[in-house]
């Protein structure tokens, strides 16, 4: 048995940690009360599987830390054990240690130990081995006499063929005593002419002594084989009766270190990262592709045999037009695989706002839609982060505690809404709460206090809540471990703008607040809108713009020398002169021969004054970084039809640039632009 | 690639020859390692990228990926030469540390040759004589009575780029 193990390393990951997900999911609907045999079925199954797993590609401390929550999850799928809160509570905590540990196995770093070793005395302590439970902890060496068992195994002739390999059996139970007398019966060994390789003929018998080995210890190694062989498991003479739990521990804490290190060298960091797809997405592209077969066959017809005339030309046409569909098809279909529900990111909250109500003593409630809606991976990856935080947020500052709440004529227990919704081509995810909303008042006195906002600076409601977004801000009283160190929200602001996004809030005194964040569907493709600038094109995002207008000199207006705003409708909006700012040299500099494309981005609108308007199209955005760097006012470039790149346009990085741009020229206070 | 390019480095000391592609830039020959060039291309027209130093010419599209082009005359300081029949673009692998490597490409006057030299017979610069920057020069080598100037490209790339964070977080 030479196969390479590691190399399923990543999926064993891939999935025990899937399974700790469904495992914390089950336990947190065990907790609410409803108890359901079929929940407590699937958390056994998913500790079993990872139980195997590690077992399997030799993670023992996982395997061991394991048995013992399976044993107290058996012990509830009986019935012997009610579900109770304590219970889960530490079930609850040994996910949380079994992960830490997986995380440290894939990534080679050190499992905490000390943190293992308390779960597994609390789990000890449940399962009644109270005593041995108390002495894991003071773990003195103490010599002890050993008994031993007397196993029997003699397994079924076909049992290879079920994937059961004898000697992996051993090993385990090698590993579990101090030594192990194993003899070997080949009796009934046919001769070599008539053996068949992939058969079984060996039983064994093997004399376990040492260790604090149980029946059922021994029955466990053999669970996977139960039904493929005859096992008998006899205990040795009595004479010498106690294990002492100590022996045991003292043993594994020596053999740790050791373990450690095998560990880490079967693992690298982990750096690939893979993605699970639905059959069906696979298929879909497949068909795609055969139709792309079956079009380019048609269309190669014409460069072979056919002479050209009018009709021919006609069917050329078609045959390229099929071509087109069928490429923005297979695109579409590619995009997809990119696509996961975004319950990857939602399914952690549960937990979070389970875990962070007690800490606050606050009674909220969780309300997840549309879990279904599908997001790109990486999007997906990167918002979870944003997310927790937003989330916390509302749990920390938005939800005020149960006495507050009565006083305030609200039931008891908050809300918290997480929706995600599709809308315009973009996903759009809303943290809602019913709490006590942003308090207006606070923020500003708050804004002044770090030199944000200038005494006598008259902002708009919408202003005023979006000062949460500025460095350095935080209203929190208090600074507590979970928010309130006044880093959070501008960081938030700032993953989200990376990915393509944008985040605000909207927030009732006494209501609540929600925000909202918008993603693009996608960060590989953009609808463009193309722009000439002299003999540049840049590409700006059409889902920024909101019109584009011929310039009407009446509506020009100066401000304070160098600014220029635009009076649109009844909103005065400033003029970027984007062949300043990226200093290119433009056909003409007076306004009224070009045009000037009004963008928002975050709730500030410019109007960019372009040369020309080129066309639409959708484009593949590719990054400046991997073999550059990232550009203020870019978001990266594109490959237009000519083989030529074109550079798009990051609108709200833009809008900094030319705040900035303006501040070196006139200072004028934040704040400044049309909302 | 890059594993034999640092092997070789690796065996420095030893009798080992590298293999080198020289260019000319302003009448002198320089040398780059050509284990790092990934092709060389006729100068083409590229796209601007605003406020980046003059030396970075531009972007353009080689096979899809955006490759950015630095002006090697520029880069060094040199007079400014209208590009020509004989000016090419060459197109290199740049390893930075820690990071994934990079492609970009250097506009120079001319390719000139291949030659074999023997590791051991690069020298160590003086710190005068080139217009280049001797912190990119990774030595000094002769063949047939000519000198070359074989230059370290993942320093002198690497730090390119540093230039340019440096200005605009000025």
């Amino acid at each position: 048995m030479s196969i390479d193990l590691e190399q399923f390393h990543e999926t064993f990951f891939e999935e025990s940690f899937e399974g700790l997900d469904i495992m914390e999911s089950g336990l947190l609907e065990l907790e609410q009360g409803e108890v359901d045999l079929e929940n407590i079925n699937t958390i056994f199954r998913s500790a079993h599987s990872i139980k195997g797993g590690s077992g399997t590609f030799g993670f023992t401390s996982v395997a061991e830390f394991t048995h013992d929550m399976e044993t107290l999850l058996d012990q509830m799928r009986n019935g012997e054990r009610q579900v109770s809160v304590p219970v889960v509570e530490i079930l609850l905590g040994s996910v949380d240690v079994l992960r830490n540990m997986l995380n440290a196995i894939r990534d080679g770093s050190d499992i905490d130990v000390d943190n293992v070793a308390e779960m597994t005395v609390a789990i000890k302590g449940i399962l009644g081995e109270e005593s041995s439970a108390t002495e894991v902890a003071v773990s003195q060496p103490v010599s002890v006499a050993a008994k031993g068992w007397l196993v029997q195994f003699k397994p079924a002739v076909d049992i290879m063929k079920t994937g059961n390999d004898t000697v992996r059996l051993l090993r385990e139970l090698n590993s579990l005593a101090e030594t192990a007398e194993v003899t070997v019966n080949n009796e009934s060994l046919p001769p070599l002419s008539e053996l068949d390789p992939e058969d079984c003929h060996q039983s064994w018998s093997i004399n376990l002594i040492g260790g604090e080995v149980s029946e059922d210890d021994i029955r466990e190694v053999f669970a996977w084989v139960d039904d493929e062989c005859e096992l008998t498991i006899e205990s040795l003479a009595d004479e010498e009766n106690y294990v002492g739990p100590e022996r045991r521990d003292d043993d594994r804490r020596q053999k740790e270190p050791e373990r450690r290190r095998t560990e880490r060298r079967t693992s690298k960091p982990a750096e690939s990262s893979s993605i699970r797809v639905n059959i069906s997405k696979v298929d879909e592209l497949i068909n795609m592709v055969g139709e792309l077969v079956i079009t380019q066959s048609m269309l190669s017809r014409f460069g072979e045999d056919e002479e050209f005339n009018a009709s021919t030309i006609e069917r050329l046409k078609d045959g390229l037009a099929q071509l087109e569909g069928h490429t923005r098809e297979l695109q579409e279909s590619v995009m997809r695989i990119r696509m996961m529900p975004i319950s990857f990111a939602f399914q952690r909250f549960p937990r979070l706002v389970h875990d962070l109500s007690s800490t606050f003593d606050k009674k909220i409630e969780l309300i997840m839609t549309g879990e279904s809606t599908e997001l790109d991976k990486t999007v997906l990856e990167k918002i979870g982060d944003p997310l927790v935080h937003l989330v916390r947020n509302s749990l920390d500052h938005g939800i005020e505690s149960p006495q507050a709440r009565i006083e305030a004529g609200k039931s008891e227990t908050g809300v918290i809404e997480l929706s995600a919704f599709h809308q315009g081509g973009n996903i759009v995810i809303q943290i809602k709460d019913d709490g006590a909303g942003l308090n207006k008042d606070k923020i500003i006195t708050k804004a002044k206090e770090k030199g944000l906002v200038a005494n006598g600076e008259r902002l708009s409601d919408d202003q005023i809540y979006d000062l949460i977004f500025r460095p350095g801000f935080s209203t929190a009283d208090v600074v507590s471990d979970v928010s309130g160190r006044g880093v959070g929200m501008d960081v938030v602001r700032r993953n989200i703008r990376e990915l393509g996004g944008a985040v605000e809030v909207k927030s009732k005194p006494g209501e609540g607040s929600v925000f909202t964040i918008r993603l693009p569907l996608t960060l590989a493709i953009l609808d463009g809108q193309l722009v000439g600038i002299g003999n540049e094109t840049y590409i700006l995002p059409v889902i920024s713009i909101i019109e584009s207008l011929q310039v009407k000199s009446e509506n020009i207006n100066a401000v304070a020398g160098n600014a220029e705003v635009y009076r649109l409708r009844d909103e005065y909006i400033p003029i970027v002169r984007l062949y300043n700012i990226f200093g290119i040299e433009p056909v003409s500099t007076q306004l009224e021969s070009g045009l000037l494309v009004v963008v928002e981005a975050e709730g500030k609108k410019i109007a960019i004054y372009v040369d020309d308007l080129l066309g639409q199209q959708q484009v593949v955005i590719k990054s400046l970084e991997t073999n550059f760097k990232k550009i203020e006012g870019l978001s990266g470039a594109t490959i237009l039809g000519d083989g030529t790149v074109a550079l798009i346009i990051d609108i709200a990085g833009l809008i900094e640039l030319y705040q900035k741009d303006m501040a070196n020229v006139v200072p004028i206070k934040g704040g400044g632009l049309a909302a | 690639m890059t594993e034999t390019a640092e092997e070789i480095s690796a065996h420095d000391a030893s009798n080992e020859f590298k293999e080198l592609l020289t260019f000319f830039l302003a009448g002198e020959e320089y040398g780059v390692d050509i284990l790092r060039v990934q092709e060389i291309k006729g100068w083409d027209s590229v796209t601007n990228i605003p406020n980046t130093p003059e030396y970075i010419r531009g972007v353009i599209n080689i096979r899809g990926s955006i490759v950015p082009i630095i002006d090697m005359r520029l880069r060094f300081n040199l007079e400014k030469k209208e590009y020509d029949a004989t000016t090419v673009v060459i197109v290199l692998n740049v390893v930075n540390d820690g990071k994934s490597d990079r492609t970009m490409g250097v506009v120079v006057d001319a390719v000139s040759d291949v030659y074999n030299v023997p590791i051991d017979d690069v020298k160590a610069s003086p710190d005068f004589g080139t217009a280049v920057d001797t912190e990119f020069v990774t030595g000094l080598a002769t063949i047939e009575e000519k000198m070359i100037i074989v230059l370290d490209i993942d320093h002198m790339l690497n730090a390119a780029e540093l230039a340019v964070i440096d200005q605009i977080s000025e």
